[in-house]
């Protein structure tokens, strides 16, 4: 509380550091509103994740009797369960889960980091107009065009199948709309231009130039789609009929629904919801190296 | 430079169109396979359920009678509810529905109005005799047609517990005068334990319970649908509730919350009006009170009846999609008719078949395990799905049943009037049919 009460004594909480006008301080100090902001943030988003931590290792007949954040004894059990259950179709679920995140991810980041570059360096007519229907594709929410993507793609005869939904998901409005932020932002004309004063075509222009300069606004990209497909319930849900084929977020509602006569089964839904998590926290702890947002980081919410 | 730019463009803009057109090609082709005459030679079928264990039982159909007949079933795990309705009708519209559904009775309307299910009348009509009249009544809608095979039924029971009932000195109500004197008296004795609670969320327990008093809510006369949330029956129920619920004999928070588990695991709550099914949901929702639950039947509105609502239950239907109905309606009537499947049914997926022989066959001499304490639970159980009464569901039963959440829910939570909320119920149900182009009389 020592440093808390330090920053009381500074002109007022919230000022940024190194403005005060009178002597300057000693400690750097800490500003009180934003950092119990902060914490209160922080607070919000973990208690959730705790629980499911916690709810994770309680048996059936602790989970709703015990203390909500008293861990439990049924880990080992939960897990096993989960394991065993319909022969181990979770690990299918969530090898389903990677192929739909990494490969739609991948090929999404790519469409993206083509088209953001092609529509922020060159100038060719229609070109606002497409950027104007993106900005109307970043608005509209996903969810409503599952259904209008199944109709299409049954057309096709791809529903119940890997690429029913990866395709939808390999165009995001968003991540083209990021790109085309970033590259404006990131890849600087004169570089194009001598570039090609230096004769080189556009192809190498955009790969051995513009490409790595690109590198962290697409590594965003890249993980936002990731999570957008790896939390993807509707789409998956509406093409998808062989639960073979299922991601982990339709899966695991096969758990809870049953039907009226049999009981959902929790224990093995929160045990599987907290395996699902892994995966993304080790993604975000590996990539967060290649990712220094600066300009995006405070524009963007997922 | 300029026109090094055109000229990416252009080729761009070609790859795209040269994709396009390659897609229409792709999608016109796709939907030109329409094989309508394959009557003999091997026909597979594919089967939406969310009953678990369902593959097994139908393993013993792909080794025993489907191999001799040549039909082959996979089952494609899903999971239940409304959300499942919407799959199946987006399906529909797409031709790609599955052979066989799992509907719930409720669900039906709403798949026949919208053309999903066929009629199998001419091939499982003789089923009929296997069922009790108000079982096979839902699946025909009140018609000629037979829309899908009743797979397991709900019968409303009484669940008490029988050691809190002896320590408070209440007895088992028969009618529900006396449910709510022993729910005032419980509240004498111990202020803080309900005797159960008014649940908004759950439209079906609701549903059941106007349906044991006589509610018939959805019926046709001619090309008309006639739509009665409202009638004396349903506004009997609502008001005998909302009273309990004002005067606070029982409790208003819903059903199926850690809350409610809670509650019933710690004895806060020491009945619940349920189904067949209870044991199931106790066992996970109150596991330290294993053994210490009897089961009644539902309190009747006058001495002298004897009937019971349903909640919950399920059919299997034969899609319109399907191009082998007849195969379809064979595998249907085998799983819901046949003693070996329906005993498989019993074991692997923990149904109450709706068949009536099924229901005291084998799997049924033992009562459930959390019931062992009550060793003729199944003979019971039995008896009181004969008194089932016949229920009327229509086209938009998912409307009611929001409706019902919503404006109970607002009543409950203010413990205000319910035969108001009964009518906003009916109004909006009214208004949704007619916006759906169904002619409504009134």
């Amino acid at each position: 509380m020592s440093s808390l009460a330090v920053s009381k004594t500074g002109p007022a909480a919230g000022t940024t550091p190194g403005t005060a006008q009178s002597s300057p301080p000693l400690r750097r100090r800490i500003a009180l509103v934003p950092t119990v902001t902060l914490l209160l943030g922080a607070v919000y988003c973990l208690l959730p994740v705790a629980w499911v931590v916690i709810a994770a290792t309680k048996s059936g007949s602790e989970l709703f009797s015990t203390f909500t954040f008293l861990p439990g004894t049924g880990f080992a059990d939960n897990f096993s369960d989960l394991n065993a259950y319909r022969d181990g179709v979770y690990w299918q679920w969530m090898g389903n889960s990677a192929l739909y995140a990494v490969l739609g991810a991948l090929l999404s980041t790519s469409v993206s980091a083509f088209s953001g570059y092609a529509l922020a360096m060159y100038r060719f007519p229609g070109r606002q107009a497409i950027f104007n229907v993106l900005l109307a594709g970043v608005l509209m929410p996903p969810v409503i065009l599952a259904i209008p993507q199944y109709l299409l793609l049954a057309k096709a005869d791809l529903t119940d199948s890997y690429l029913s939904v990866l395709l939808p998901q390999i165009l995001s409005p968003y991540g083209v709309y990021l790109a085309r932020i970033y590259a404006a932002a990131a890849v600087p004309a004169d570089v194009v231009e001598a570039g090609r004063m230096d004769g080189a075509s556009e192809w190498r222009i955009f790969t051995r130039v513009a490409l790595p300069m690109m590198v962290p606004g697409m590594v965003t990209v890249f993980l936002f789609q990731f999570v957008a497909i790896w939390n993807n319930f509707l789409l998956p849900y509406i093409m998808l009929s062989d639960d073979e084929r299922f991601p982990i977020t339709v899966g695991l509602q096969t758990l809870l629904e049953q039907g009226a006569n049999t009981p959902a089964l929790y224990t093995l839904v929160i045990t599987g919801a907290f395996l699902a998590v892994i995966p993304l926290v080790a993604l975000f702890l590996v990539i967060q190296r290649f990712w220094s947002l600066d300009l995006l980081s405070g524009a963007v919410k997922s | 430079m300029p026109n090094t730019k055109r000229r990416f463009f252009v080729r761009s803009a070609a790859v795209s169109v040269a994709v396009a057109l390659g897609a229409t090609a792709l999608a016109a082709c796709g939907s030109s396979d329409d094989d309508s005459e394959a009557e003999s030679g091997p026909v597979s079928l594919t089967y939406w359920t969310w009953t678990p264990g369902m593959d097994k039982v139908v393993d013993l159909w792909n080794k025993g009678q489907g191999k001799k007949d040549q039909i082959t079933v996979t089952v494609k795990k899903q999971a239940s509810g409304d959300t499942l309705v919407t799959k199946i009708l987006t399906a529909h519209k797409a031709g790609k529905a599955p052979d066989l559904v799992q509907a719930e009775y409720q669900a039906l309307p709403t798949l026949v109005s919208n053309d999903a299910v066929a009629d199998i009348a001419s091939e499982v009509g003789d089923a009929k005799s296997k069922f009790a009249d108000g079982v096979w009544q839902q699946t025909t809608l009140g018609t000629d047609a037979v829309y899908a095979v009743p797979q397991d039924i709900g019968p409303m029971m009484f669940y008490y517990r029988e050691d809190l009932f002896k320590k408070y000195g209440l007895t088992v109500p028969t009618t529900w005068e006396q449910f709510a004197e022993t729910a005032r008296a419980l509240k004498k004795k111990s202020p803080d334990t309900d005797l159960t609670t008014f649940s908004a969320n759950d439209s079906g327990l609701f549903a059941g319970l106007a349906q044991q008093a006589g509610a018939k809510w959805w019926t046709t006369s001619g090309e008309k649908w006639q739509v009665a949330i409202d009638d004396a029956a349903s506004q009997k129920v609502a008001k005998f509730w909302g009273d309990l619920v004002k005067e606070g004999a029982i409790d208003n928070q819903p059903m199926y919350t850690p809350a409610w588990n809670k509650a019933l695991n710690t004895g806060k709550q020491i009945a619940w009006v349920s189904a067949v099914w209870a044991p199931g949901t106790l066992t996970t929702a109150a596991p330290d009170t294993k053994g210490k639950w009897a089961m009644a039947p539902l309190p009747q509105w006058s001495q002298s009846e004897n009937v019971t609502g349903s909640w919950g239950g399920s059919s299997t239907a034969v899609t319109t999609d399907s191009e082998h109905k007849a195969a379809a309606a064979k595998f249907a009537a085998w799983l819901n008719t046949d003693g070996d499947a329906l005993t498989a049914l019993a074991k692997e997926s923990g149904i109450y078949p709706a068949s009536t022989s099924a229901q005291l066959s084998g799997a049924f001499t033992t009562p459930p395990d959390y019931f062992s304490n009550q060793p003729d639970f199944y003979t019971k159980a039995a008896e009181i799905a004969e008194t089932t009464a016949p229920s009327a569901w229509g086209p938009n039963v998912n409307v009611a049943y929001t409706t019902f959440k919503d404006a109970f829910g607002k009543a409950a939570k203010n413990k205000s009037d319910f035969v108001s909320a009964l009518t906003t119920m009916q109004d909006d149900t009214v208004a949704d049919l007619k916006k759906q182009g169904f002619e409504v009389s009134e």
